[in-house]
């Protein structure tokens, strides 16, 4: 099994390296000079030529690419264009806030997902089953900036129930905290609800029609056991592989999210980087979420082996 | 028994937070995430916002737009107008307890002149050198005469910082900036707040009646007025027009707004390479039918739900320097379609560089309808702001629509748009005889003879060569909460917190 998983590892390595062309390559093809984006309304030609050689703007493609690997190689990933402050710290400083409000949207979609899709299968082709399927299509199909808008508008603004947007830090208040973050985590989740709650139910159907578990109810067995102890486990193989891909969904769709809940997290950090051509924001911003991006899928392969035991001979 | 003592804690948390909220915390809702918080490095219009209230300037501006006193008492100019004298306030001191004086004024000024990055010394090169000549006197030497002098200091070259501060800090300054105005520093969250707090030392802290104040940018229009009015904000600032009228039918809050010196315009390019080959880069004619053809109210109508006011010129009118002789014309179609002819281009087609922002976006589309009525197809080309910056300084475009927000002095608002070679002409515009009357503007501070000068570059800029269409001017918006009182708007659209209170 270790050797398995330094295997997966190793692989990381080269990928990341790759991406990282990518991420830089892709960056110099946004039209528009950051020096020019960074000088402010003035545009004096002074601060736009100290800008060009303070960034080495003035060098070519692969220079600042050696420039920039090199520092991040060493754990520096520049600074900010814009704020000076630290790209590292930046992150540091986002990164949990959107790692929060990816998990409480997980949470509430596995929640949500998992017990709507048994049932479905469960009680499949009864009304129950086409109500969850059609929450499932809502779901699917609402955008989260338009359901977002909504929410803030119904709960914050007529119910006055929640704050309309912003983010408070569980370390400062742990009730603000979980009023800033779960509508945004609502929002967030949906989309994701559904899927799990499709994926659930065609993995549930399928194992509730095989051998096993004609074998299972035959000896007797109660329909509950049968179902979350004998299917649900091996249904669940699936979802957790789609849960991993489904996380990183979460985290790219919480640029829009956040957006429109203020929340100042990663997705918010790398929009406005991109509008303001603050490069070593994006670089930095994108070069992590494609590292973490890479490590889930590596803890999806070693969650298999957890839950199944036959690969793990 | 984990979940229990859990919620135990977030009560008594949140308990002890409502028992300490007595501090009077105003909440304010910027439309943009400020940039630097140095004065000598700050680029952005939002960024003066907050310093408004934590770095005081040597002079600044009444909501007329005169010039009144601050860190400054009084002024002086020489009898030849190349040195400015400045009589300073006794007993003020910087944030961290350091003393204001000549000497911490002279280093401000020239940390401004020489700091690597400043985008200061534009504003203030013509100060040749600076004398102490006693602890609350210094006076500015200049080159040549240079009358936006004065406007500049009452604006970011204008804010004195505490010298110890700038000298520990070096290149971090901006993250823990000292100056000498009613707040200080606490701390900064990059896009999520600046929380400032009551400085007890304050020259003026009579008049400061709010403890702490904390500024959250909020970028989307809509949200940020959903945040005022679920009550997570007491102000916000740059309201849109069309959100108006649901703010004021709303019984919590009230609204404030004055006429902004930001306008919108028509830069053309007459000569930044070889986009600018084409009629209306080329022909004045071409450009008079264009200016003809457009209805000034119209925008500002439909797209401002009338709120903004039609314009023409750099400064709005009713500014004492707004050239009274040239007022916004009528529309004339007959007038435009005739001068089309004469140039030879009836079936003329110009292809205007739109910002992607909404309200940009039918801004054009309006002036697009109206110049079709004269024959004009013009075309709207949506580019992404950054974008559109860079192709109008490497002269990629035959038209811009864009704005500026504006400046106090009449200085600010034309001479680097229009002055041959200068930094924010990207049509690349020259023209010597507007050129010496702007020098002339620049060279005396006698109003008069200053307005002479602009009539003088009006009457060409207004009437013949026309390389910027002026179209409306904006007015600043501010929603807030009935709970506040003493806010009061000024044209530059800086909150001004001193005298404002909480109810």
């Amino acid at each position: 099994m270790l050797a398995f998983l330094a295997r997966r590892l190793l692989i990381a390595v080269p990928t990341i390296f790759f991406v990282s062309i990518i991420i830089f390559g892709l960056q110099q093809l946004l039209p528009g000079d950051p020096a020019l984006a960074l000088a402010g309304e003035d545009r004096d030609p002074n601060v736009i030529a100290y800008f060009h050689k303070k960034y080495h703007l003035d060098k070519p493609f692969p220079v600042r690419y050696l420039y920039w690997i090199d520092d991040a190689a060493h754990g520096d990933l520049g600074q900010s264009l814009r704020n000076q402050m630290p790209v590292g710290a930046l992150v540091l400083q986002k990164l949990p806030v959107t790692l929060e409000l990816g998990a409480v949207a997980f949470l509430i979609a596995l929640l949500i997902g998992i017990p709507s899709g048994i049932l479905s299968a469960v009680k499949a082709g009864t009304a129950l089953d086409y109500a969850a399927n059609l929450f499932a299509l809502w779901g699917l199909s609402t955008p989260n900036f338009w359901l977002g808008i909504m929410l803030i508008l119904l709960v914050s603004v007529d119910l006055g129930w929640l704050p309309a947007s912003g983010f408070v830090p569980p370390t400062e208040n742990l009730a603000e905290n979980l009023r800033t973050i779960i509508m945004p985590a609502f929002v967030l989740g949906n989309a994701v609800a559904a899927v799990i709650m499709r994926h659930t139910r065609s993995a549930m159907l399928q194992v509730l029609n095989s051998d096993y578990v004609r074998t299972a109810r035959a000896k007797g067995l109660s329909e509950r056991t049968v179902v979350l102890h004998h299917s649900l486990r091996n249904a669940l193989i699936p979802v957790i592989t789609l849960g991993a891909l489904e996380f990183g969904q979460l985290l790219s769709g919480a640029v829009l999210t956040e957006q429109v809940f203020t929340i100042p997290g990663f997705g918010k950090l790398i929009v406005d980087a991109v509008f303001n051509r603050d490069y070593a924001v994006v670089q930095g911003v994108v070069l992590v979420t494609a590292t973490i991006y890479i490590l889930l899928n590596i803890c999806a392969d070693f969650a298999y082996f957890l839950v199944n035991p036959r690969l793990r001979s | 028994m984990k979940w229990i003592t859990r919620i135990a804690m977030a009560a008594v948390l949140a308990a002890a937070l409502a028992s300490g909220t007595s501090a009077k915390t105003l909440r304010i809702g910027l439309a943009e995430d400020p940039d630097l918080l140095d004065p000598t490095l700050a680029r952005t219009f939002v960024g003066r916002i907050v310093f408004a209230s934590l770095c005081d300037k040597l002079f600044d501006i009444s909501p007329d737009l005169k010039v009144v006193p601050q860190l400054a008492t009084g002024y002086e100019w020489s009898a030849d107008n190349k040195a400015l004298t400045l009589k300073l306030r006794q007993g003020v001191v910087f944030q961290d307890g350091e003393p204001f004086n000549a000497e911490a004024v002279k280093f401000s000024i020239e940390r401004h002149l020489t700091l690597q990055g400043s985008t200061r010394k534009s504003e203030i090169n013509a100060i040749q050198s600076i004398d102490v000549l006693d602890e609350r006197t210094v006076r500015l030497n200049l080159a040549k005469p240079f009358a936006p002098l004065l406007a500049a200091l009452t604006d970011r070259a204008g804010m004195i910082v505490s010298p110890k501060a700038a000298k520990e800090e070096g290149k971090d300054f901006a993250l823990h900036p000292v100056c000498a105005g009613p707040f200080k520093f606490v701390e900064r969250v990059a896009q999520d707040r600046i929380v400032l707090e009551k400085f007890d030392k304050y020259w003026n802290k009579d008049n400061v009646h709010i403890d702490r104040i904390e500024y959250r940018p909020i970028i989307d229009n809509a949200v940020r007025v959903a945040n005022l009015q679920s009550g997570s904000l007491d102000l916000i600032e740059r309201v849109a027009p069309t959100d108006l009228p649901a703010l004021r039918k709303d019984p919590k809050l009230q609204t404030a707004e004055i006429s902004s010196l930001a306008y919108q315009g028509i830069t053309i390019n007459i000569a930044n390479g070889p986009k600018a080959q084409n009629p209306l880069g080329q022909d004045p004619r071409v450009r008079e039918a264009f200016d003809l053809a457009i209805d000034r109210g119209a925008i500002p109508q439909v797209v401002f739900n009338g709120e903004f006011t039609p314009g023409n010129q750099w400064d709005p009118v009713g500014n004492p320097y707004y050239v009274k002789e040239f007022p916004v014309h009528a529309r004339n179609l007959e007038k435009a379609k005739a001068l089309l002819k004469e140039a030879g281009h009836p079936d003329l087609v110009v292809n205007l560089m739109v910002p992607t922002t909404q309200e940009d976006q039918q801004g054009a589309q309006v002036l697009q309808a109206m110049v079709k009525e004269a024959g004009i197809d013009m075309r709207i080309q949506s580019v992404e702001f950054a974008t559109s910056l860079d192709r109008a300084h490497r002269g990629d475009f035959e038209a811009w629509y864009i704005g500026w927000s504006g400046r106090t002095d009449p200085d600010g608002n034309l001479y680097s748009f229009v002055a041959c070679k200068a930094p924010l002409n990207d049509g690349n515009y020259c023209n010597p005889e507007v050129d010496k009357a702007l020098e002339e503007s620049r060279s005396t501070n006698d109003p008069a003879a200053r307005y002479q000068a602009y009539k003088k570059a009006a009457e060409i800029l207004i009437e013949k060569d026309r390389p910027i269409i002026y179209l409306f001017q904006r007015k600043w918006i501010y929603g807030m909460t009935k709970a506040l009182a003493g806010f009061t708007p000024y044209p530059d659209g800086l909150v001004r917190v001193v005298g404002v209170d909480l109810k």
